[in-house]
């Protein structure tokens, strides 16, 4: 309920080289529901404040630029920018991809990126393309495609980052990072892997939890799609793939990728495409990680 | 003379800008611009064609399912098999595209619309015990009012009462187009970007739990579209009636239909779907779809000027940024050189005119609410109008097919990856017509294009000066307020823009990718 002494968090969220795909899947949160984060308070006492997002808000045009921009000056070091999408680099970055405008001339994604990074409390690198490049990197990168981690250390911005990879990123890794962050501060260096995943949701392969594992201990495998049997054969990369899909499953528990029938493409690995493709192609012996040395 | 520049239009997918230069008032000229660049199809290139389904799923994450399906019925084509997909396969993949496009239009009237009509802030006024509507009122007394304001002021009619209504059911649709993504999860694998639709069919076996499963989360979604999402959608319409005359737009729609009912018939232009493939224009007279009549002019596009005019098979594209005379990333579709609009009036409009009973009786029936001819759904309600009666038409369908599955039968037939082929998939994704083409060389992708619906809404003007769709429907209107400028939002809204989808690039197998590297 409301009180006087509830903690406004101011968010931005930036949309870059993205498909909107990691919005989307946010809304899709089922405890809390995105009502509960963006209107009710998603901890009691502190209400995340979204003060720019462009799929939602209301407004257009100038104004949400300038309440963006107006709230980085006025509230420096106390917002979390959330980056989704990729950063175009080609050329000087703005002919590839432009966020608002200054006196009629586009303000690049590096620009934005940089700016509301460099005076933001943390930044959120939600989905693989903010993490690690992801989907618009594919080679040959067409447009210099590179992840918020990469153009931190470029510039030089020391901000704290922690990526939530996935394309698209499952909403309970968001969230459940966002509510970690307001309950007890920004992650520790014990609390990430070594590409700045959140252990929590990121601290086992998939392959080890896999409702099909028996299958692969039993050499049971499908040869073609839709059969039952172990997926490797037809692809998966579950087995180099590092998240809690297989226990924490999609879009309120109903199902998920493998769970469909589908090999998983890991999606949410620093290498994703291009490392992980072909898709459907299977792994060598030599990718196969030795289990449980992790 | 005066000038608007909306930049960056939001509550839509991607990166748009509009430019309107108005004179006494009413706006003379309009662009339309693309701002955002990233290439998919070029990272097609070389790669298993079988991978495509999943990349092209990643242009846009808004309709990553209807990607899904323009691929697999391209490389159903490519592989062979597009005659024999067993029926499971047809109709779980028609079940996990209309659970895509049942939420997807009730998230855009709801979530991307409904804020140009509605006025949250009303809600303060509220003294009652909808428990959504006073957490609402909670945060409005907080005072932080993001993201629902800043916002464009001045024109929200609606009585405090619907408002506050329309508030309410904004946010049970937020819950309604989750359920949706379930229920497409169900057979789908995940959303977004789902998983199971393949060449060959789908990998997800149906079984009675899920059928069960499917059909009450459906039955949840059409008593809402029943009860709560036609009826604000007629509420709006009678409250803002005047936007029935404004943003008419080209005037001519194409449609390539949706939902195989059959899949022996490999020419897509002729399959039997539910909604119907066609073009009509204003003098509601169908025509045939003649894949042929497609061309992409790039005259005022940052493109290089040679690549103009062929056809999306034969795709040439080099990226020139900072061009003399272009603003835009978006090409210019055209259909046998003249501007066409897509989108779910264009696909109801064609079934209309084909004649379909259901489709007639439902359009006559809204047309007749406010003494309208059929000539006003070419309009931002029109569009809205029409968008609602399709999402029931495919709700109240989406049961047979649910009931002719056969759990045990199969869904999937295997296939060879031919050495060298051609493809073609053509569906109406959510926002319309959109057409994928592929080659295969050396059993890899050696071209593959995308002809996507918002480049044909969204398109600059091609090489005769004809301006895209947006464009025309902007050009004309008058706006009240020039620092409010609300006209231009509901009208560019009003055709769903997916501009991630919209922006995107080809080349010819064997150019040196050093040449696309530009400064």
């Amino acid at each position: 309920m409301a009180t006087a002494k509830t903690v406004e968090i101011p968010v931005i969220w930036l949309q870059c080289a993205t498909c909107t795909g990691c919005s989307v899947s946010v809304l899709n949160s089922v405890s809390p529901t995105i009502k509960n984060v963006l209107v009710d308070e998603v901890i009691p006492g502190r209400h995340i404040n979204l003060r720019f997002h462009a799929t939602v808000m209301a407004g257009a045009g100038d104004a949400v630029i300038e309440e963006m921009e107006s709230t980085a000056q006025n509230e420096k070091g106390k917002y979390i920018l959330v980056v989704e999408g990729a950063i175009p680099t080609s050329g000087t970055g703005k002919e590839y991809g432009s966020i608002g405008e200054h006196n009629e001339e586009p303000v690049s994604m590096i620009d934005r990126v940089e700016s509301l990074g460099r005076d933001a409390l943390a930044v959120i690198a939600l989905g693989t393309c903010a993490a690690f490049g992801g989907i618009a990197a594919g080679e040959p990168n067409p447009s210099g495609c590179i992840g918020v981690g990469e153009l931190f250390r470029r510039l030089n911005v020391t901000t704290p980052l922690v990526n939530i990879p996935g394309c698209a990123p499952h909403p309970d890794w968001f969230v459940g990072m966002v509510a970690s962050v307001l309950l007890a501060g920004l992650p520790g260096p014990e609390d990430v892997d070594e590409h700045g995943r959140p252990k929590a949701f990121y601290g086992n392969l998939i392959h080890e939890n896999c409702p099909r594992r028996a299958y692969f201990d039993e050499g049971k495998f499908a040869k073609a799609f839709s059969e039952p049997g172990c997926l490797n054969e037809l692809g998966c990369k579950g087995p180099v793939t590092s998240a809690d899909c297989p226990t924490r499953h999609w879009n309120n528990g109903v199902n998920w990728c493998i769970g469909s029938g589908s090999p998983c493409i890991g999606c949410v690995e620093p290498g994703f495409p291009d490392q992980l493709a072909p898709f459907y192609q299977k792994l060598t012996e030599e990718a196969l990680p030795n289990i449980g040395s992790k | 003379m005066g000038k608007i520049i909306i930049d960056p239009v939001t509550r839509i997918e991607g990166h748009l800008k509009i430019e309107a230069v108005t004179e006494n008032g009413v706006v003379k000229e309009t662009r339309s611009t693309g701002s955002l660049f990233r290439g998919i199809e070029l990272i097609l290139r070389g790669r298993d064609p079988r991978d495509a389904q999943r990349y092209v799923q990643r242009i846009c994450g808004v309709c990553p399912t209807s990607h899904s399906m323009a691929a697999t019925l391209n490389l159903d084509s490519a592989f062979g098999v597009d005659g024999k997909i067993p029926d499971n396969g047809r109709l779980l993949r028609n079940l996990i595209l209309g659970a895509a496009h049942l939420a997807d239009h009730i998230l855009h009237f709801y979530h991307l619309c409904a804020l140009d009509y509605v006025d949250v802030t009303k809600v303060v006024k509220y003294e009652g015990n909808n428990s959504a509507l006073n957490s609402v009122k909670a945060f409005i007394q907080r005072g932080e009012l993001g993201p629902f304001v800043p916002r464009y002021e001045g024109d929200y009619r609606l009585p405090d009462e619907i408002d506050q209504q329309a508030v309410a059911h904004y946010v049970q649709a937020l819950e309604i187009r989750r359920k949706g993504q379930e229920m497409l999860s169900i057979f789908g694998g995940k959303m977004p970007h789902n998983c199971a639709i393949m060449p060959g069919g789908v990998t997800e076996v149906p079984t009675v739990d899920k059928i069960a499963s499917f059909l009450w989360r459906l039955n949840e979604i059409r008593d809402f579209i029943d009860n709560v999402y036609i009826p604000d959608v007629l509420a709006v319409a009678g409250v803002y009636s005047d936007y029935f005359e404004i943003g008419q737009g080209c005037g001519n729609l194409l449609s390539y239909g949706s939902f195989d009912l059959e899949t022996s018939e490999t020419d897509l232009t002729k399959r039997q779907r539910l909604l119907k493939q066609g073009t009509v224009s204003t003098d509601l007279k169908l025509g045939e779809v003649d894949t042929s009549k497609i061309t992409e002019a790039v005259k005022h596009s940052w493109y290089d000027d040679s690549t103009g005019g062929l056809h999306p098979s034969h795709g040439d594209t080099r990226p020139q940024p900072g061009k003399e005379g272009a603003y835009s990333w978006l090409k210019s579709p055209r259909y046998g050189g003249k501007v066409y609009e897509v989108g779910p009036l264009a696909r109801v409009a064609v079934t209309y005119v084909a004649g379909n009973p259901t489709v007639k009786t439902l359009v006559d029936s809204v047309l007749s609410h406010f003494n309208a001819p059929p000539a006003a759904l070419f309009s931002v309600l029109g569009r809205h109008a029409a968008r609602a009666l399709y999402t029931k038409l495919v709700a109240d369908t989406m049961p047979e097919w649910l009931l002719q599955l056969k759990p045990g039968e199969p869904v999937y037939v295997d296939y060879e990856i031919p050495d060298e082929s051609t493809g073609m998939g053509l569906v109406d994704a959510a926002r319309g017509a959109l057409g994928h083409w592929v080659e295969i060389k050396d059993q890899k992708i050696a071209n593959y294009q995308c002809v996507v619906p918002s480049t044909w809404n969204f398109s600059p003007r091609d090489n005769d000066g004809q301006p895209g769709p947006v464009e025309q429907a902007i050009t004309g209107t008058k706006i009240k307020d020039e620092s409010n400028p609300v006209e231009i939002v509901r009208i560019v809204r009003s055709m769903d823009p997916c501009i991630a989808c919209a922006v995107h690039l080809v080349t010819p197998k064997g150019r040196d990718l050093g040449e696309f590297r530009i400064c």
